[in-house]
């Protein structure tokens, strides 16, 4: 029984933090439809400035987590403002093309100035070890991350639903010319969004480097379960990503847990019996756009 | 401007007249090692290691050996064993070299096999470790190691120091389950247990369900192998997960706590018990010597990965001065085996039957010296020969 809860624990965590990695790339391809594949670069690089300011300038970890989501959405803007924005209205290919030649370059840069190994964030003892609850095993860190990421995702369901940026852009994604003859600026409402996405990225790349491991390689290795995370929730909403992102980490962990040997092709089963039962995903809007 | 071009012109031709007069052709001068590594992509570090170990040792003894200047030419594989084939073809066919080298992985050594054995130079192997490499060409010379040298080390100290349950988690490639098979063989022979069996995947991003597994098993200790690079998210989840506290040793070949990595992992590593050939830590003079030029010149500790390509140049040295010079392939391999030297990692030689490393494997522990994590060197077993061959 209290397996069944820490692997339930280990599951929730490893999903949150796949769900902040990956929900900025929802919003691109979503409700920009624009697909970004570079996405895992922009996490790579927030987890990058996090290691610099925490190793080498000694900074506290929980001060470089804002810095790091600061300076990936810097970063995207940056290149929003350069680059992505024109090609929101070429064809997918292109964008796949351009954005996956980005990322190896991205790859490369950060392999010539900071090496090819692997990176560890120094982090406080706080942070380190597992404490008991009635025998379930839960560690400190992974469970900073549930309360990071859960806060997160009930703060961007907010404002979203709640305030007028949040109707400003769902009105953006509907109908870019209807919302922009009603004097919605719609390219600075995407380039936020796009920024936003961004950051978030960065924070999870800070966060995933203690668990997921961070090198150089970091975007291509991880771009399939950005994707998969996309593909299954749909790409419409905040929750449908958020609820798929769940399901594969607990689905995940729990796979290599009972089923060792089968452990790594769990969640591409999921994946595809999902997608066989719901092309769209779990809440893929069914009238395409 | 006309005149200046004709007198440099005639200077030039002077120039080379008077050389080919002082010395027979440029060419019979040289001798050309091409050194095939991953400089670039997930096995970087090796190459980066190997490549500094040789510039070191050049610059040590020079660049020249038996009257031959010698010249290393570099290309990056990328661990790719196609471009390794690529790699090797254009070193043999144009720049016409007389040794390839290097090798960070098993699919890349035995992707230039068959060119060694065709065009009839030495292969010498200096990273990749799984033990049929050296039987698939008679050219190949090996100055690593193999994973059954430490793999069955670990095990027969296991045994011998009562850890009678293990549980292991390998990384499920080519030299993960030669890990577990030699460890397997000789610690069931010796009347151990393996309670639980986990192969992970090589690109494995999370060891959390791996490891509850591990310690719902309550072994007494769990033999690793994962691939450099991804030790030190093995031993943080390890220590996270308080298996450390749970009295579970972590044993296994020292690729987990290479050196090149160890010094970042934090203090859950300590007390990690592994069976590896070499130790920055190793208290030999000569080692010491070694270490403090390698950190003087490349500004980190020099790994495993490193001393084996300074023994691999070594050996070509070695090579060269008892051909005295003769760049025949065939006599050069002949002068490679049964070579016998100290190295910074102990006494080494080149076993004359398979051409592979016979060396000390020594068991270490990992502890605090002067502020920094070392494996520390407690016992060794003498002259160990590759046990994982399929010809005896």
């Amino acid at each position: 029984m209290t397996a069944i809860l820490t692997n339930l624990f280990d599951g929730v965590a490893y999903g949150m933090l796949l769900f902040v990695l990956a929900c900025g790339l929802a919003v691109t391809l979503g409700l920009m439809n624009f697909v970004n594949l570079a996405h895992g670069a922009f996490a790579m690089a927030g987890g990058y400035v996090c290691m610099v300011l925490v190793n080498r300038m000694g900074w506290p970890f929980f001060a470089a987590l804002p810095l790091a989501f600061v300076s990936s959405a810097a970063i995207g803007i940056a290149l929003e403002r350069t680059l992505y924005r024109h090609l929101y209205t070429r064809s997918h290919l292109d964008q796949v093309l351009f954005t996956i030649g980005l990322t190896f370059m991205s790859v490369a840069a950060v392999d010539y100035i900071q090496g090819s190994s692997r990176v560890f964030i120094n982090l406080p003892a706080a942070l380190q070890g597992q404490f008991d609850v009635f025998g379930v095993g839960i560690g400190r860190y992974r469970l900073m991350i549930i309360v990071i990421c859960g806060l997160l995702t009930i703060g961007l369901q907010m404002v979203l639903a709640k305030t007028r940026f949040g109707s400003r852009l769902r009105a953006a994604v509907d109908d870019p010319r209807a919302a922009s003859g009603l004097g919605i600026n719609v390219p600075q409402v995407f380039a936020f969004t796009f920024a936003f996405g961004c950051g978030l990225a960065g924070l999870g790349g800070a966060l995933s480097a203690e668990i997921l491991g961070l090198d150089p390689y970091f975007p291509l290795k991880f771009m399939i379960y950005f994707l998969i995370v996309v593909t299954v929730g749909g790409s419409s909403s905040i929750t449908g990503p958020f609820l798929a992102s769940l399901l594969l980490g607990i689905g995940d962990v729990a796979g290599k847990y009972y089923v060792p040997k089968m452990g790594p092709f769990v969640i591409y089963t999921m994946m595809i019996v999902i997608l066989i039962w719901r092309p769209n995903g779990l809440f893929g809007r069914t009238a395409a756009r | 401007m006309f005149e200046r071009k004709i007198f440099s012109r005639a200077a030039a031709v002077a120039a080379i007249a008077g050389l080919a007069a002082v010395a027979p052709a440029k060419a019979e001068d040289t001798v050309k090692v091409g050194l095939i590594l991953p400089m670039t992509g997930g096995q970087a570090s090796t190459g980066k290691q190997i490549e500094n170990a040789v510039k070191l040792y050049m610059q040590q003894k020079g660049d020249t050996v038996a009257g031959k200047k010698v010249e290393i030419i570099l290309k990056d594989d990328a661990a790719i064993p196609d471009k390794t084939k690529t790699a090797a073809q254009e070193l043999i066919v144009n720049d016409k070299v007389n040794f390839i080298a290097g090798f960070g992985v098993t699919p890349a050594a035995l992707a230039a096999a068959p060119l060694a054995t065709q065009a009839k130079i030495p292969e010498v192997v200096m990273a990749a470790g799984t033990s049929i490499i050296t039987e698939r060409s008679p050219y190949i010379v090996r100055t690593s190691f193999t994973l059954a040298q430490s793999s069955t080390i670990i095990a027969d100290w296991a045994v011998k120091n009562g850890i009678k349950k293990v549980a292991t988690l390998t990384s499920d490639y080519a030299p993960g389950n030669d890990a577990l098979n030699f460890f397997k063989q000789n610690f069931t022979a010796g009347g151990g247990e393996v309670v639980e069996e986990v192969k992970t995947p090589l690109q494995n991003p999370d060891f959390a369900p791996f490891l509850q597994r591990m310690k719902d098993a309550k072994p007494d200790a769990i033999f690793v192998f994962v691939p450099a690079g991804q030790g030190g998210n093995f031993m943080k989840q390890y220590a996270e997960r308080g298996l450390d506290k749970a009295g579970i040793k972590v044993i296994g070949p020292g690729d987990v706590t290479d050196d090149d990595l160890l010094n970042n992992m934090g203090d859950a590593v300590l007390g990690t018990v592994t069976a590896h050939l070499y130790s920055a830590a190793h208290p030999s003079a000569m080692n010491k010597d070694f270490v403090a030029a390698y950190k003087k010149a490349f500004g980190n500790r020099p790994g495993f990965m490193a001393v084996s390509g300074y023994d691999g140049i070594h050996l070509i040295y070695e090579a060269l001065k008892k051909t005295n010079g003769d760049t025949d392939g065939t006599k050069l391999v002949e002068a490679m085996k049964g070579q016998k030297w100290e190295s910074p990692r102990g006494p080494i030689s080149i076993d004359p039957e398979t051409r592979d490393i016979v060396q000390n494997i020594y068991i270490r522990k990992v502890e605090k010296v002067d502020g920094e994590l070392y494996n520390v060197e407690f016992a060794t077993f003498e002259a160990v020969k590759d046990l994982g061959k399929t010809k005896k």
